[in-house]
């Protein structure tokens, strides 16, 4: 076994050998522009960059021409909200969104509030979920478009999609969804989801970093966007700008074998976040799961070590690679965003830790993992003022607290 | 975020880690910060005549956090309470070579420092 070992695959995944071999050519051999019409480089670049797009689409039950190449889902995110607000703002200046989304969704709404739209940016519940019932309430005559996840980077909750997306439909109002997390980990379809517009990122599925895609409905409803990059019109007018072959490719490869391995890879996921989770759970006391058990992603885990701050746990535990939603991982000495938005409590959020395996973890690195948690949790119990005052039998809560930060 | 050798030798072997009796006259006690703020610090002293002759600490927060206190806890032992009240933040900051954002752990343990001096006093009479 190597160390460090790695368990944020939220944050990002290697490339799969497989998917790096399907690129190298498109650096040096083939390395023609897609957009190059009149020589054979051209015509292999614009062959592979169209192969790619079909194993895109066919991941997420989408045709083709339905398919945006971007740099990313953030680039991804900024199109389809801020395309679909210009396109559609003689309709409506209303967007129905949550708390719980992305920082991509977050920021990017809030620059079209301060264009003259009005957000509603919904409260998810404890688990981090958007009922379908909050947003039939929210819904108004000018909402134009609703953007919820399909599933949340630092919980792994999923949205209810299908039912948002029915109810989206029946009001006639866009629906995009973030697909960053769940592509390729859950069957995505954007037809029976009825989803019109659905990003997802390269580097989340063993793809490389810098590519993405932008699913654009193009029937039942047509889905118009207002371009935000000028240029010579790539991607169907939507998207200017030379194309990242070897990139896209990469995408496509990492699309394909995700669709290919999707039950394999997810069941690997489970099994390996369930044990890590039961080893945890049997090794402490007083962990609480930030999320919704039913409702998750196969490979997400994440959980709040009470009277241990997240950072300092992070140092204990330095030969493995995880998250938290600790104020102190951040600049901004704010706790986690999402965890507040689920009212799980400030002092939880500074204890999360987030957890995240993938298609090359090991169960003798999961093993090492928890044993290694269990043990710092354990040291770090042992110095915290909080657990001392617990086991006095303080109520913590009751506590007048002086001098706080 | 990476951590300074000194942050990191704290962080793996705290000084001082423990509680005193906080009801007996000679400890005062000191505790500062929130746990929604991610920063709770207890500081302890033991007092013989106007010196400080035990401390101990437990910080519930991040590294810079733990090292602050348990190198205020260091910092203390063997002075007098007008000498431990004179340390500043600031030496904290330039011994563990705490970056901005972790300035205010050091704050904190001055805060620690100055509670259970006032403790100790307040429990004197003085």
């Amino acid at each position: 076994m190597k160390l460090p070992i790695y368990l944020d695959y939220q944050a990002t995944t290697p490339v799969d050998p497989r998917v790096l071999e399907a690129m190298l050519p498109y650096f040096s051999v083939h390395f023609g522009n897609a957009a190059s019409r009149n020589h054979s480089f051209g015509w292999e670049a614009e062959a592979a960059v169209e192969k790619a797009r079909e194993e895109v689409a066919e991941l997420i039950g989408a045709s083709p021409k339905e398919i945006v190449f971007t740099s990313g889902s953030t680039e991804a995110i900024n199109l389809a909200l801020k395309g679909a607000a210009e396109m559609y703002r003689d309709k409506g200046r209303h967007i129905i969104t949550s708390q719980a989304e992305h920082k991509a969704v977050l920021d990017t709404c809030k620059h079209l509030e301060r264009q003259g739209f009005e957000v509603t940016f919904l409260q998810p519940d404890r688990t981090g979920r958007v009922e379908v019932a909050a947003v039939e309430q929210a819904l108004r005559p000018d909402t134009i478009l609703v953007a919820l996840m399909w599933a949340n980077n630092e919980v792994g909750t999923l949205n209810p999609v299908r039912e948002i997306g029915a109810l989206c439909h029946a009001r006639g109002v866009l629906f995009f969804t973030d697909a960053t997390q769940a592509a390729g980990k859950i069957p995505v379809d954007v037809e029976a989801d009825q989803v019109d517009l659905a990003c997802l990122s390269a580097h989340k599925l063993y793809g490389p970093k810098g590519v993405g895609a932008l699913y654009v409905r193009r029937r039942g409803p047509r889905v118009r966007l207002v371009a935000q990059m000028d240029g010579g019109g790539h991607e169907r007018g939507m998207r200017s700008g030379t194309l990242n072959v070897p990139g896209i490719v990469g995408l496509g490869a990492a699309c394909r074998l995700a669709r290919e391995e999707l039950a394999a890879d997810a069941a690997h996921a489970a099994e390996l976040r369930d044990h890590l989770e039961r080893c945890i759970l049997e090794g402490l006391d007083q962990v609480h799961l930030n999320g919704n058990r039913t409702h998750r992603l196969p490979n997400c885990l994440n959980l709040s070590f009470a009277y241990v701050e997240g950072e300092s746990l992070l140092m204990g535990i330095n030969d493995v690679a995880v998250s938290s939603g600790s104020a102190c991982t951040s600049a901004s000495l704010e706790p986690s965003h999402v965890l507040r938005a689920m009212a799980v409590g400030d002092e939880l959020a500074h204890s999360s830790i987030r957890f995240g395996v993938g298609r090359f973890t090991t169960r003798e690195e999961v093993d090492f993992a928890a044993e290694r948690v269990i043990a710092a949790v354990r040291r770090l119990r042992e110095l915290s003022p909080l657990y001392e005052m617990a086991k006095e039998g303080i109520d913590l809560k009751t506590v007048h607290w002086q001098g706080g930060h | 975020m990476a951590y300074s050798n000194k942050v990191l030798d704290h962080y793996n072997n705290p000084r001082n880690v423990g509680a005193l009796d906080k009801s007996a006259p000679d400890v005062g006690t000191g505790v500062v910060g929130a746990p929604e703020c991610g920063d709770v610090m207890k500081l302890q002293i033991r007092v013989e005549g106007d010196r400080i002759v035990d401390a101990k600490f437990k910080t519930f927060g991040c590294g810079s956090a733990i090292a602050s206190s348990s190198l205020a806890t260091e910092w203390i032992k063997g002075k007098t309470l007008d000498e431990a009240l004179g340390i500043k933040n600031t030496q904290i900051v330039e011994e563990l070579s705490l970056p901005p954002v972790k300035i205010h752990c050091s704050v904190l343990a001055e805060d620690a420092i100055k509670s259970a001096v006032n403790d100790y006093k307040h429990k004197q009479g003085k």
